[in-house]
């Protein structure tokens, strides 16, 4: 059985999804470029196709606290930021990862200030690499609204416990118009059936919880210890996750974790995450078909950091690409950082090169993803760190 | 069903803690526990009452409890409120426990949006007039002349230097249902105000002066005395705002001497007359107010 088709933008497919994961409790704050999930979630709410307590909050911080709240008696929530929104609510990411809620969070990619920016990056997600989340990153607007279903299937699991970010390049996927398949909420409800979870306050009288402990020296680590565990855990689930997904849809993302495309005997590979892989997917084609041989391995999902899967892909090339729409500022793009790891951690010496870009919402074009091919087949640039489509009628000053 | 020294449920629902002797904090969420009973939910921010009482192992609440984010209560709590509704749990009482600090700085934003809602929680905030758990800082809430530690009362820094905000005031323009202030020197007063805010249909505030033997460098034993005389010098006072009108629940014809009040306390030990005298003022003007336009 497969679903309704239906033109619809990024946002407004997450939407659609979350009003068919029946959240009980919703609450979120207004930021561009999500805005249109939550106005889209008020509107199901306000025309009774949705029965979910809707709350609109002061803040971002609030709007976690809140969800913190909820998910502390057991009720399934969602939520959706960008950008600020989400630094804003940074301690209360650790709050919720700390406390294992599963919560799910939309987040739309957007640059950080200064320089004020509401266009698209992934500084903001990367940079809460650390809040022990599950950050899973999409490149189309199907994929989009199936990981709703994905992330509460995940977040939920028993093994898991652990909140989900979903995470969409701002504009780019988010205010696209893309044709989407539907699940048929049978499917839906079947795919992430409600069910009541240990760790929270049960209404018992008698036998009251406290939750949301302080942990001093005596047991803080072993919450740590399995919280580690348990996003370790999260790797197979995210595959049986994406398999069973599979199963009933017909549609995979490459074993949920990462999806390689024509890397099997590619020379060169670029690894990216978002909807930049979908520029780079055409490239590759192009490329192949002139008789280079080149590849893509998407990253799906950023923590946990499938460590066999990305080294099983760049098993067989030379040179490595990472692109990414991010800067660890005195060091390197942090996906950069994790795919050297990976690599080394597995024996692997690709030459690799991290291509910086797309900040605060520059443009790459198919021509840039040429160009970081051409280098890296032809020997590759002598930075390890280059700025993609930097402007070069600035006077940058002179380097000290 | 006004609860009173006769009626009042013997069941303790807060003890093992560790706070210190003649804690007028945990009397506070002590006596609130008996009015909401079992069928709650409190939420306890960063303050003395969560560090006191929720270590774990160590847990000395025997209702449901969470910790949260200190900024955070008022969210915390509406989404308590929220989730125990979609759960069916319409008739849980939803509360919580911030100080000062956590209220009237840093909890500020968090409040004003449950008010803002309307929300059916009740937000109590038990004030010992200064950041107490971190080592007596200034808050919001700290009188003026106050010595705290990152206040001295020297010369160049003069203690604190601005009057208490008035935050029931400033809870009562949101037009909120429900609000209150209490002393836990008038027990009988705070647990009336308890069980009105948990008869509530939205929003409720109790502000509760709950003074603090180590803060205040004041004798353990005379915690009760130093709340009731904060009432009865008129540094502090019984109210409530309701219906949109607000009402002062005592109105002393004299005040005691505040000069008296102020000497027992050590946080104040460098005040001299011309501090008791600008106090003195102060109270004046508040309560010159309050009679002009909190009386019928």
């Amino acid at each position: 059985m497969s679903g309704e088709k239906q033109f619809i933008s990024g946002d407004e497919a997450v939407a659609l999804a979350v009003k068919q994961a029946k959240p009980h409790v919703i609450a979120a704050y207004p930021i561009t470029p999500q805005t249109i999930v939550v106005e889209r979630l008020a509107d199901y709410v306000e025309e009774g196709e949705l029965e979910s307590k809707y709350m609109y909050v002061e803040s971002e911080h609030s709007a976690l606290s809140a969800l913190f709240g909820a998910s502390g008696v057991g009720a399934r929530t969602f939520t959706a930021t960008s950008s600020q929104g989400l630094l804003y609510m940074a301690e209360c990411l650790h709050f919720t990862s700390g406390g294992r809620y599963p919560i799910v969070m939309m987040n739309a990619n957007r640059s950080l200030a200064l320089p004020w920016s509401i266009f698209g990056d992934q500084r903001d997600s990367l940079s809460q690499r650390d809040a022990g989340w599950i950050q899973l990153y999409v490149e189309n607007v199907q994929e989009a609204y199936d990981s709703i279903f994905h992330a509460y299937r995940i977040a939920e699991d028993p093994r898991v416990m652990t909140p989900v970010m979903v995470n969409l390049d701002g504009f780019i996927l988010t205010h696209t118009y893309e044709l989407l398949e539907t699940l048929p909420q049978e499917q839906a409800d079947a795919f992430i059936p409600y069910a009541d979870y240990a760790n929270c306050i049960k209404f018992d009288e008698e036998n009251p919880m406290n939750i949301a402990i302080t942990g001093g020296p005596l047991l803080n680590m072993e919450f740590r210890f399995q919280q580690q565990r348990a996003m370790n855990d999260a790797l197979k689930v995210i595959e049986e996750t994406d398999k069973a997904f599979g199963e009933l849809t017909g549609r995979t993302y490459g074993g949920g974790l990462v999806e390689a495309y024509r890397c099997e005997d590619a020379e060169v590979v670029l690894l990216s995450l978002g909807s930049l892989c979908g520029t780079i997917h055409v490239v590759v084609d192009e490329y192949r078909k002139a008789g280079k041989k080149v590849g893509l391995l998407k990253l799906r999902s950023f923590r946990p950091f499938p460590v066999d899967k990305v080294a099983e892909a760049l098993s067989g090339a030379r040179a490595v690409g990472v692109v990414e729409k991010d800067i660890s500022f005195g060091y390197e793009g942090a996906v950069y950082s994790e795919v050297n790891s990976a690599l080394i951690k597995k024996g692997l010496c690709p030459l690799t090169r991290n291509y910086v870009g797309g900040l605060g919402g520059r443009n790459f074009s198919k021509e840039d993803i040429c160009g970081m091919f051409d280098d890296l087949l032809e020997g590759a640039p002598a930075d390890s760190v280059q700025f993609v489509n930097l402007r070069g009628d600035i006077d940058y000053g002179n380097e000290c | 069903m006004a609860m009173n020294a006769k009626t009042i449920p013997n069941e303790e629902m807060f003890y093992g803690h560790k706070a210190c002797g003649g804690c007028g904090g945990s009397l506070t969420v002590r006596l609130a526990m008996k009015v909401l009973g079992k069928k709650s939910i409190g939420v306890y921010p960063p303050n003395c009452m969560s560090t006191v009482g929720f270590i774990y192992p160590h847990m000395c609440y025997f209702g449901n409890a969470t910790t949260a984010p200190f900024a955070a209560s008022g969210a915390v709590m509406s989404g308590l409120r929220a989730g125990a509704d979609a759960l069916g749990h319409e008739d849980w009482h939803v509360y919580c426990m911030a100080g000062d600090g956590g209220t009237a700085d840093i909890g500020i934003q968090a409040l004003s949006g449950a008010i803002d809602r309307n929300d059916r929680v009740i937000y109590i905030c038990y004030d010992n007039e200064a950041y107490m758990n971190t080592g007596i800082q200034k808050s919001g809430l700290t009188p003026t002349g106050t010595r705290t530690t990152n206040t001295p009362a020297g010369s160049n820094i003069h203690g604190a230097i601005q009057p208490k905000k008035r935050i029931f005031e400033i809870v009562a323009a949101h037009g909120i249902p429900y609000a209150a202030t209490a002393s836990v020197g008038y027990p009988e007063d705070y647990l009336r105000k308890l069980e009105k805010a948990a008869a509530c249909p939205g929003t409720s505030f109790i502000h509760v002066l709950a003074p603090c033997p180590t803060g205040w460098q004041a004798p353990s034993e005379i915690t009760i005395e130093l709340a009731k005389e904060a009432v009865d010098t008129g540094m502090w006072f019984l109210a409530e705002y309701e219906n949109g009108q607000y009402h002062l629940n005592k109105n002393p014809k004299e005040f005691a001497s505040i000069e008296a009040y102020l000497k027992k306390q050590g946080r104040f030990s460098h005040m001299v007359q011309a501090d008791f005298d600008e106090l003195a003022a102060q109270r004046d003007e508040q309560w010159g107010r309050m009679r002009a336009e909190w009386c019928d």
